[in-house]
C-alpha cells in the first residue's frame, strides 16, 4: 500500500512537470498578452516594448521557461499582472485556494448528504412514485445550467431566505490564520465569523452541488438496486436483523465503492463550476482568479492555480483509490 | 403438535400485464420436533418458493400468500414485519445454497456470526465473539480465531458453508431450513456438509427442512419425503416407503434418471421426458401429463385428487404399480 501510494506521488511529479511545460507554451500562444492587457490598446510601441522587457517576454520561451523553473524550486511563482497586479502569484494562491476549497467541500458534502440518502430511498422503492420523481429532479439537477441556477438563488432565493448572496464574509473584524474563514473563527474562538463564512457559503455551495449532487444520486440508486438482489442480502434478512443494520453494513457499505470513484471524478467537475459560481457569487476564490486571468493574460497565476488544480485532482483520485481497500478486503489482499 | 404445521400453502406472484402464476399451489405438510423433512423436486416446482414464505423473506410486492404456516402455535403468515424479524434467526434459522453469495464480501466473518447473537440473544460484542469461535469450533472450521478475523473470500466453499451453518444456528433455532445447501459444492465437500448438517440437528434436537433436487441428499438425511412437482406436493412419504416403492410416476422417474455405478457400460440413462416448461395449469389436468409416461386421457381432462392411503399421500390418475417392469427397472 505505501509503495503504491509513493509511486502514484512520484508519477504526479512527472505529471506536474509535463503539464507545466505545456501550459507555458499554451498560454503564450494565446492573442494578446499582458501587455497589452495592462497598457491597453494605445500605448505606444516604446512603453510596450519597456514592459515587455521588464516581464521578461522578450527572450526565447525555453528560456522563459527554465528562469521559471529555477524561480519556482525556491518559491517564486512571479509577480502577477492581471488579477491582483503587484502581489505575488503565491500569495493570491494562499489567498484563494482555501476559499476554493471551502466551497467546493461543502458543496461536495450536500451533494453526499442529499445524493445517497435519496439514491438509497429511491433504489428501495424501485418504481414507485418517490422513485420516478427523484430520477426526474436529478436529471433536472444535470440539465439545468450552473450559472443560471446561481443566478436564481442569488436573485430569488437570497432574500427570500434572508441569506447573505456576495463575497465570503461580510466586513467583520475577523482574524486570519489558515485562509479557511470557517476554520479561523473556530480556531481563535470568533464563533460568529465562522457563522458568518458559513452563511456566505450557503447559496454558493448549494448552485456548485446540482451536477455532483445528481450524479451521485444516479450513481448510488444503481449500485443499491445491484446490492439488493444479492444474496447476502438475502441471508442478512433470514438473519431477522434490524433495518438500518441491513442498510449500513450490508447494503451501503456493498454499495459505496462506484459511489466512491464518482465522488473523485466530481472533483473536476467541481473546480470548473467553481469558475462560474464564483463569479456569480463575487466569491473570490480560485475560480474568479481564473476567468480574470484569463481575461488579463495573467501569466504565473494560471499557471500556479491550474497546476495546483491538477494536484488536488490527482491527490483526491489517489485519496478514492486508497478508499477502495478500506471499502473492500479483497482488494487489500491483493 | 407439530413443530411446523403448512397448511394450502399457496404463492401466486401477479406481474402487471400478466397471468398469475401459482409457484405454491395448496402445500401443506408437518414437521415434528426434531424430524428432517425433505421437499424435493427440480427446478422451478415451488420448493425455494414454499421456504422462503414460510421465512417471510418473499418480497411483498406482486406476491399474494394464502394458507397457514403455523409455528408453535402462531401462524407466520399473520405475524407483522417486526415480528417475523424478531423470529428470523431466532425461532427459525436458513442456510442457503451459495455460501460466497450468501455471505457479505465486505464484512469480516466473526461480525456476521456475532451480528445474529447480539441481534437476538442480547450479548456484548465479546461475549458474542467467544461464542463465535465456539460456534465455528463445532461446526468444524480450524483455527476458529483466525477466521474469525478473515473475510468471505479468504475462506474455502466447504468452510463458507460451514460458518453460514454456523451463522444460521447461532441462536439454537427449533427449525432449520436448506435450501440446496450441498449444490454449489464439491461432491466430497458435499458429503462432509450433509454429515454435519446430520450430526448437528441430532445433537441439538432441530427440526430441519431439507429443500433439494438431489435424492441421495435425501436417502441420507430424511425421514419424510414430501415430492413436489408444479408447485403440489405430488407423493408424499416416509423415506423407506418412498424409496422402495415410488409410486407417483414423477418419483418414479426422478429414481430411475439417478445413474447407476453398477450398470452395465453404455447403457443410456432413463431421463424425464421434457421440461417444467412443459407443464400445463393443475386446472383440470395433471400437470405432470405431458411428460408422463403412464398417462392416461383423464390426465389432461381431470385434476388427480389427493389420495392418502396406508401412510402414503399420492395425486395421480394412473400410479406405478409395484410390482410391474417399469417399478422393476428401479428396484433393480
Amino acid at each position: 500500500m505505501l509503495r503504491y501510494t509513493i509511486r502514484r506521488l512520484v508519477q504526479l511529479i512527472g505529471v506536474v512537470l509535463v503539464l507545466s511545460m505545456l501550459l507555458f507554451a499554451w498560454l503564450r500562444l494565446l492573442p494578446g498578452g499582458p501587455v497589452s492587457a495592462l497598457l491597453g490598446e494605445r500605448a505606444t510601441p516604446e512603453s510596450r516594448e519597456a514592459l515587455t522587457k521588464q516581464l521578461g517576454l522578450d527572450q526565447p520561451i525555453f528560456v522563459q521557461y527554465f528562469k521559471f523553473l529555477g524561480r519556482a524550486a525556491t518559491g517564486d511563482f512571479g509577480v502577477s499582472t492581471g488579477v491582483q497586479p503587484g502581489d505575488s502569484a503565491l500569495d493570491i494562491f494562499l489567498q484563494r485556494f482555501p476559499a476554493t476549497i471551502e466551497l467546493s467541500f461543502f458543496a461536495i458534502l450536500i451533494a453526499i448528504a442529499v445524493g445517497v440518502p435519496l439514491g438509497y430511498l429511491a433504489a428501495k422503492r424501485r418504481g414507485g412514485w418517490f422513485d420516478n420523481l427523484s430520477v426526474i429532479g436529478s436529471l433536472i439537477g444535470v440539465a439545468v445550467p450552473v450559472f443560471f441556477l446561481a443566478y436564481l438563488l442569488k436573485d430569488v432565493a437570497s432574500s427570500a431566505l434572508g441569506l447573505p448572496s456576495q463575497g465570503r464574509q461580510d466586513a467583520i473584524d475577523a482574524t486570519r490564520v489558515t485562509g479557511f474563514f470557517t476554520l479561523d473563527g473556530l480556531i481563535t474562538g470568533e464563533i460568529d465569523a465562522t457563522i458568518n463564512a458559513l452563511e456566505h457559503l450557503i447559496l454558493p455551495a448549494i448552485a456548485l452541488a446540482t451536477i455532483p449532487f445528481a450524479v451521485i444520486f444516479r450513481i448510488t440508486r444503481a449500485a443499491v438496486l445491484d446490492v439488493l438482489d444479492e444474496d447476502f442480502v438475502r441471508t442478512a434478512e433470514s438473519k431477522g436483523l434490524t433495518a438500518p443494520v441491513i442498510r449500513r453494513r450490508h447494503v451501503l457499505r456493498n454499495a459505496m465503492l462506484p459511489v466512491v470513484t464518482t465522488i473523485g471524478l466530481q472533483t473536476g467537475a467541481l473546480l470548473s463550476g467553481a469558475v462560474l459560481t464564483e463569479k456569480v457569487f463575487s466569491f473570490a476564490g480560485v475560480g474568479q482568479a481564473l476567468a480574470i486571468g484569463f481575461e488579463r493574460r495573467d501569466y504565473p497565476v494560471l499557471l500556479l492555480l491550474i497546476i495546483m488544480a491538477t494536484i488536488v485532482y490527482v491527490v483526491v483520485n489517489l485519496l478514492v483509490d486508497l478508499s477502495y481497500a478500506l471499502i473492500d478486503p479483497r482488494i487489500r489482499t491483493r | 403438535m407439530a413443530l411446523l404445521e403448512v397448511r394450502d400453502l399457496t404463492v401466486v406472484f401477479q406481474r402487471k400485464g400478466e397471468e398469475p402464476f401459482h409457484a405454491v399451489d395448496g402445500v401443506s405438510f408437518d414437521v415434528e420436533p426434531g424430524q428432517t423433512v425433505g421437499l424435493v423436486g427440480e427446478s422451478g416446482c415451488g420448493k425455494s418458493v414454499t421456504s422462503l414464505a414460510i421465512m417471510g423473506l418473499l418480497p411483498k410486492r406482486a406476491t399474494k400468500i394464502s394458507g397457514t404456516v403455523t409455528y408453535d402455535g402462531t401462524d407466520l403468515l399473520k405475524l407483522s414485519d417486526r415480528e417475523m424479524r424478531d423470529r428470523r434467526g431466532r425461532d427459525l434459522g436458513m442456510v442457503f445454497q451459495d455460501p460466497l453469495s450468501s455471505l457479505n464480501p465486505v464484512v469480516p466473518i466473526g461480525l456476521q456470526v456475532t451480528e445474529v447473537l447480539e441481534r437476538h440473544r442480547g450479548m456484548p460484542r465479546k461475549e458474542a465473539m467467544i461464542e463465535a469461535k465456539e460456534l465455528l469450533d463445532k461446526v468444524g472450521i480450524p483455527d476458529p480465531d483466525r477466521r474469525l478475523k478473515e473475510y468471505p473470500h479468504q475462506l474455502s466453499g466447504g468452510m463458507r458453508q460451514r460458518a453460514l451453518i454456523a451463522i444460521a444456528l447461532a441462536c439454537r433455532p427449533k427449525l432449520l431450513i436448506a435450501d440446496e445447501p450441498t449444490t454449489a459444492l464439491d461432491v466430497t465437500i458435499q458429503a462432509q456438509i450433509l454429515s454435519l448438517m446430520k450430526e448437528l440437528v441430532q445433537d441439538l434436537g432441530t427440526a430441519l427442512v431439507m429443500i433439494t433436487h438431489d435424492l441421495g441428499v435425501v436417502a441420507g438425511l430424511c425421514d419424510e419425503v414430501n415430492v413436489l412437482y408444479g408447485g403440489k406436493v405430488v407423493e408424499k412419504a416416509m423415506r423407506h416407503k418412498l424409496f422402495a416403492e415410488p409410486r407417483h410416476p414423477y418419483t418414479h422417474g426422478l429414481l430411475a434418471s439417478i445413474p447407476r455405478l453398477d450398470a452395465p457400460r453404455g447403457e443410456k440413462l432413463t431421463p424425464i421426458r421434457g421440461s417444467v416448461a412443459d407443464n400445463i395449469p393443475w386446472t383440470s389436468a395433471c400437470a405432470f401429463a405431458p411428460r408422463c409416461p403412464n398417462a392416461l386421457d383423464v390426465c389432461r381432462a381431470e385434476t388427480p385428487a389427493e389420495v392418502n392411503k396406508l401412510g402414503r399421500l399420492l395425486r395421480c390418475h394412473n400410479p406405478v404399480v409395484p410390482g410391474t417392469p417399469a417399478a422393476e427397472e428401479v428396484q433393480a
